[in-house]
């Protein structure tokens, strides 16, 4: 059944519902960007942007082909702040990392509670475009690119960090199993090597499950690129592998991602377990505990999926995107934020429910350590669990574009400011009382943390000038998989499997 | 399971007890073991981030309210657990268990996760956050038997590794084993009181057994199952000040 067809047959669906006053024309293309008026709800799916599919092509592959002058100011003000970030790591690995804030027996400050913060933050693209397309939800489609993309990146960020904190970088890759002349094994019994492991695994998979979801596009994005001559045709041509959409090719694409699909909801978990494990298996007294495992793992999607909706509304906002990812989408992604923040709350208070009850001495002393940092829970608390819940509870609030922004933003400060809470007054209150010590980062550890962020934002705006942001071949499968069934005198919208 | 004690395996499992009625915080063990090992010195702004470099430290604990207080003194170094928390989590095996009981760092595969230190309860693994320098008439004292560390590693108390080398290697020379008093750590030497004793715990003459069986023996943070080699001799009756 051809595209047209489908546009068709909504269109009297339209009709058969009684949406619409006038019964012959479509509505106005106004009507759909309000996701309150019914007839938008009611055309969600299929609406006028898919009705022709070289209009749809053009619109969504424009940010990629169409670059302002001030894109390249905002890429130029990025590789300024990677460029003070990457000489304070250049001056630290060459001077010594004394130049850190870390000292005895805080070994581990910053740089580890941030390479956490951006593991779990690679939690959400692909962990959520797999559950998504594993559960068929409808509404994943325009969103899944965006969100694996997400991973990619953080992952690479992410990896740098142990990088960064290591004493002796030029001899990491002793963390290496090769066999070589130095006879020597890595010793499988650390955390570390698990840890080492794991992250690679993870990279490796997201990167191909991102790739081969790229497939289709890429081809559509070659097509015209060299209908353009735009020089982007050169590696479109090589990495779109020659796709034509032939029946075979599909078929064998949809195999493929579904099977990645579940590889990686396999992965994904396991990797913020053991990212957990690097804590959770020292005897180190708050620690060592067995909630840290499944802890992790929803703090990661929790703070990668408030990520994915805040870089959702960016791309909207910046790219003239609020016609692809509308604000039916930002709303079902509130609603699993929501699911989310409730569950991880309850991690959250479980933690010191059950260290308070049990009250031993080395425990509690951590405990009261705490305390004295109490603004930087109420942070945590507010930001991560009890605001979050209250406003997301609210419809309004979950369609309203600004305070989803300032609120997944909000969320994504209160679980920085948990991951450094995990790592740090930990550390400062260890079994011997002799070395308690405080900790405070320097101005090198806040420089390269900043320009991580700001490498994060600059591999996504370089990806979304070389590579199609907008998953078009899922947006046009939904609408093509997607039909109406009648039911008396109503029309209603339902996904056809073939 | 391991033999906590290496008694049957080995002819040597090393020991040190610290008699703490005899221990009077002079500090003399921790000049002596920086000395001998080519521990680095970090000056005052370093020492005052807790930066100090020292494998042996003297812990200072002061009971009670003025004019009644007590001071307390324990010197710490690396307790060389038979179950090192230490050693399972290093990558890159930079730390392990040699077969006469002493946990050993290999300066040359460590890459400074630090890792081990966090995972000390003790907390008694340094880290070089710096290259050390030893200017001009310094460079004189460096031992040769021990290697300068470079920036970015960790290290620790070895109890005087070379020592005990070199004590081995006498005693297989003289055609015997080694005896008590044959093999001198740095701080046992050092100390005026001698509250340090050094020895082989499975030779059931020597002084370390002897003592360590006396009753008054303990480990540090026990119920932490570590099973140090380092074992103290309770004290806490004879007032140092007040």
């Amino acid at each position: 059944m051809s595209l047209d067809d489908n546009v068709k047959r909504s269109a009297d669906a339209g009709v058969a519902g009684g949406h619409h006053g006038d019964v012959m024309a479509l509505p106005e293309i106004e009507s759909f960007r309000d996701p309150e008026t019914k007839a938008a709800k009611a055309h969600y799916d299929d609406a006028d942007i898919y009705r022709d599919e070289k209009g749809f092509n053009e619109h969504t592959l424009r940010p990629m082909f169409f670059t302002t002058k001030s894109y390249f100011i905002f890429t130029l003000a990025l590789g300024l702040v990677m460029a003070q970030g990457l000489g304070f790591f250049v001056y630290q690995t060459f001077v010594g990392l004394g130049m850190a804030g870390i000292h005895e027996p805080v070994y581990w400050g910053a740089y580890i509670a941030t390479f956490v913060f951006w593991v779990g933050m690679s939690h959400s693209g692909t962990i959520v475009s797999s559950i998504l397309r594993l559960t068929q939800a409808n509404w994943r489609r325009p969103i899944l690119r965006a969100a694996e993309a997400m991973t990619a990146f953080s992952l690479m960020v992410a990896g740098l960090f142990p990088l960064i904190h290591v004493g002796r970088l030029w001899r990491a890759y002793y963390m290496v199993p090769l066999p070589s002349q130095r006879m020597l094994w890595p010793n499988f019994k650390s955390p570390l090597m698990w840890d080492f492991c794991a992250i690679n695994i993870y990279l490796t998979g997201s990167m191909t499950f991102l790739y081969i979801g790229l497939l289709p596009d890429l081809a559509v994005a070659r097509d015209k690129a060299i209908a353009m001559g735009n020089w982007r045709r050169h590696y479109l041509k090589v990495l779109a592998l020659g796709w034509r959409g032939s029946h075979r090719e599909w078929s064998v694409y949809n195999k493929c991602s579904l099977f990645l699909a579940v590889i990686i909801l396999l992965i994904a978990p396991s990797v913020h377990t053991i990212v957990s494990w690097d804590f959770a298996m020292t005897m180190t007294p708050g620690w060592h505990t067995t909630i840290f495992g499944p802890y992790f793992v929803v703090g990661a999607i929790y703070s990668g999926i408030a990520a994915v909706i805040t870089l959702m509304i960016t791309l909207r906002i910046l790219f003239n995107l609020d016609d692809v990812i509308r604000k039916f989408h930002i709303d079902a992604l509130g609603k699993l934020l929501l699911v989310i923040a409730i569950i991880w709350t309850y991690f959250y208070f479980c933690e010191f429910i059950t260290n308070w009850y049990s009250h031993k001495p080395e425990e509690w002393e951590v405990m009261a350590w705490q305390g004295h940092r109490f603004p930087y829970h109420l942070m945590v608390m507010l930001g991560g669990s009890c605001l979050t819940i209250f406003c997301l509870s609210w419809r309004r609030f979950r369609s309203c574009m600004p305070c989803m922004f300032a609120l997944t933003l909000l969320v994504n400060c209160g679980m920085y400011i948990e991951r450094y809470l995990i790592v740090v007054p930990i550390l400062s209150r260890r079994d011997n009382p002799f070395m308690w010590t405080d900790y405070t980062p320097t101005i090198t550890e806040v420089g390269i943390i900043v320009a991580s962020f700001a490498y994060f934002i600059f591999l996504y705006a370089i990806f979304i000038k070389l590579f199609p942001i907008v998953t078009m071949a899922d947006v046009k499968e939904g609408v093509i998989v997607s039909g109406d069934v009648r039911l008396g005198r109503h029309a209603v919208r339902v996904q056809v499997k073939e | 399971m391991k033999s906590f004690n290496y008694k049957k395996h080995n002819d040597y499992s090393w020991s040190m007890i610290i008699d703490l009625d005899r221990c009077n915080g002079c500090g003399a063990c921790v000049i002596g073991c920086q000395a001998e090992n080519n521990v680095a010195t970090v000056g005052e702004d370093e020492v005052g981030k807790k930066r100090n470099m020292h494998w042996l430290r003297i812990e200072r604990y002061i009971e009670g309210e003025y004019p009644h207080v007590k001071v307390r003194f324990l010197p710490m170094m690396c307790q060389h657990c038979a179950q090192a928390p230490c050693e399972s989590v290093c990558p890159v095996y930079a730390t392990y268990h040699n077969p006469e009981g002493l946990n050993v760092q290999v300066y040359n595969r460590c890459i400074g996760t630090r890792f081990c230190g966090n995972n000390c309860p003790y907390s008694v693994r340094y880290f070089n956050w710096f290259d050390s320098s030893f200017p001009e008439p310094v460079n004189n004292q460096l031992n040769p038997d021990v290697s300068v560390r470079e920036r970015g590693v960790m290290e620790k108390c070895s109890l005087c590794m070379q020592r005990i080398r070199r004590g081995k290697d006498t005693a297989k020379d003289e055609g015997r084993e080694v005896q008590d008093g044959d093999i001198q750590p740095a701080c046992a030497q050092t100390c005026p009181t001698g509250a340090i004793t050094f020895g082989n715990i499975n030779d059931h003459e020597s002084k370390v057994y002897k003592m360590a069986h006396s009753g008054r023996a303990i480990s540090l943070f026990e119920e932490k199952g570590t099973h140090p080699a380092v074992k103290y001799l309770k004290g806490g009756t004879n007032d140092v000040i007040g």
